[in-house]
């Protein structure tokens, strides 16, 4: 089943256009990470899907209710931690989460979701004085305590240290495990590799590809590196022969291979063949991050054309 | 219920841990009552009072500290603040609309005044022998209009504001402008006739609350201004008002 159905959503603010007709499905129980640079129509799209904006045209479908018309139902489905959204100074998160509880007819324990976030200890601390990572923590404790059905988390990580990352991320694989479903929106490409089950990248109000985070890598098919010291001569020729590769350097005894596609097997193949060992064999896998750049980096029409 | 059981508390709790507010609201008015009758030993009935004394007609003005602490400030520069940190907005993700936490603090203010009436009637009582409100239905009714009127000014205050800053810096003039007409800082009787006119029709009323207290009936147009201001303003208010 679905839990989110876009199709054809748009949303200008004057004369930009925010969202420029984003289609995307989120399955059930799966992490969706929605990727893109600075503007590219994430926070709208998604508060779009929380029901806090009304888009100018298309449809959305959220466990099968419109977001703004069902809206009152939706409240007690969906969970929504969102982007700078601060609690009072003085609230403690025991407070806010017992504040928070009484709104839904059926919540989780506060106590159990303090200590499942590791905020027993600071539980009644005044949040002013908590971490940005505790209260991080806690604002995600507050999506989750109504037990949702789908949790939206919008940045989750953003201004927080790797540990408290770390802690961060073993929170969201938590709550996929108990079967909720999660959309989390973020602008960090390692957050994506390590929890997302599937990637939209977002560029100028346009979804340009979903897709695994390895199948985004594969698609983006960015330039990757290999480099060794050959066990005797090599002939240059050999390998820039090869359409994989696309410039090949020697630094003295080292030799550096750039190119795309299945490069390392290209490359270990033809010295498979040659009798020659690769001693000190290094690759620079491409990261998300390089796809995601080889992605949102170049002219529409070209990153449109090889999708 | 439970929902409205969490959210008066929370509203009570916080506003409990900002003493600032709330030793301003309940327990400043009975302060400079004690520390002004102990300086200033109630004198002889003075005719040009109406043969009342001096503390018998400065005492309704100390409501206004009250009522003016919690509408014009606290209430404000509280849902301004929580409006700009996005608490509002986050409210309005789950099944209770922000609307309810306006109303929980409503609540919390309107008694935490009442409890501050309650101290400064019998702190004037007991130590200075001032008689409780005459007309108790006119008080009631003087106190209750002037209060709603005076907290629907915080609430458009608070709806125009952009900012908790400025709503601050606003909401500050005010209230200086609310206590000198109600007769705070200067007695009322020493105001010129123009001034004592105006501060009748200023929120809270402040004649109204005087002559209740002394058994007098008070003046109807007054309060059916503050009655009208109450809805007006609250309508604006609520057409105005961001969440976020």
């Amino acid at each position: 089943m679905n839990v989110i159905e876009v199709t054809d959503l748009q949303k200008r603010y004057g004369a930009r256009r925010a969202v420029d007709g984003v289609t995307l499905t989120v399955r059930e129980g799966e992490i969706f990470g929605i990727v893109g640079p600075n503007g590219a129509g994430k926070t709208t799209t998604v508060e779009s899907i929380a029901g806090l904006r009304t888009p100018d045209h298309g449809r959305i479908r959220v466990l099968g209710l419109d977001p703004r018309a069902d809206r009152q139902r939706l409240r007690t489905l969906v969970g929504v931690q969102l982007q700078e959204s601060e609690l009072p100074d003085r609230m403690t998160p025991r407070e806010a989460l017992d504040l928070f509880a009484s709104f839904h007819a059926a919540p989780a324990d506060p106590a159990e979701l303090l200590g499942e976030l590791g905020l027993a200890d600071e539980q009644d601390t005044a949040y002013r004085n908590l971490s940005g990572g505790q209260k991080q923590r806690l604002s995600i404790a507050l999506a989750l305590v109504g037990r949702p059905r789908l949790a939206i988390l919008d940045e989750l990580s953003t201004g927080l240290d790797p540990q408290s990352r770390r802690e961060t991320w073993r929170v969201v694989e938590s709550i996929r495990d108990r079967g909720t479903t999660v959309l989390l929106v973020t602008h960090l490409m390692e957050e994506v590799e390590r929890l997302a089950d599937r990637v939209a990248v977002f560029r100028e109000g346009r979804v340009i590809a979903v897709d695994t985070p390895a199948g985004i890598v594969a698609r983006a098919d960015p330039e990757q590196r290999v480099q060794f010291r050959p066990s005797s001569a090599l002939d240059p020729q050999l390998l820039t022969g090869l359409p994989e590769v696309r410039s090949l350097q020697t630094f003295g005894e080292t030799v550096v291979v750039m190119g795309r596609g299945d490069l390392l097997s290209a490359v270990t193949s033809v010295l498979a063949r040659n009798g020659i060992v690769a001693r000190d064999l290094r690759i620079e896998q491409a990261s998300l991050d390089d796809a995601f750049i080889a992605l949102t980096g170049r002219p529409t029409a070209q990153a449109q054309g090889t999708l | 219920m439970n929902e409205w059981r969490s959210l008066l508390r929370v509203e009570a709790k916080l506003l409990y841990r900002e003493p600032i507010s709330w030793l301003a609201a309940v327990a400043l008015p009975s302060a400079i009552l004690l520390i002004f009758g102990t300086v200033f030993p109630p004198q002889a009935p003075d005719p040009a009072l109406g043969g009342l004394r001096f503390i018998d007609v400065f005492v309704p003005s100390l409501v206004v500290i009250t009522v003016g602490t919690l509408g014009i400030q606290t209430l404000p520069i509280r849902l301004a603040t929580y409006r700009e940190r996005g608490f509002l907005r986050r409210l309005s993700t789950t099944p209770a609309h922000p609307l309810r936490v306006l109303v929980a603090q409503l609540v919390t203010y309107v008694v935490t005044a009442i409890i501050a009436l309650a101290l400064l009637i019998l702190v004037a009582r007991v130590a200075f022998g001032v008689p409780f409100p005459r007309d108790v239905v006119g008080y009631v009714t003087a106190f209750a209009l002037g209060t709603s009127s005076l907290f629907t000014v915080g609430l458009v205050l608070a709806a125009l504001a952009p900012t908790a800053r400025i709503a601050t810096s606003v909401a500050i003039p005010t209230f200086f402008v609310v206590m000198f007409l109600g007769g705070v800082y200067v007695p009322r009787a020493a105001l010129p006739d123009a001034l004592i006119r105006i501060g009748e029709f200023i929120p809270p009323g402040v004649q109204g609350l005087q002559d209740a207290w002394l058994g007098i009936a008070p003046q109807p147009l007054p309060l059916v201004a503050m009655a009208i201001l109450t809805v007006v303003a609250g309508a604006f208010a609520v057409r105005t008002f961001r969440w976020e």
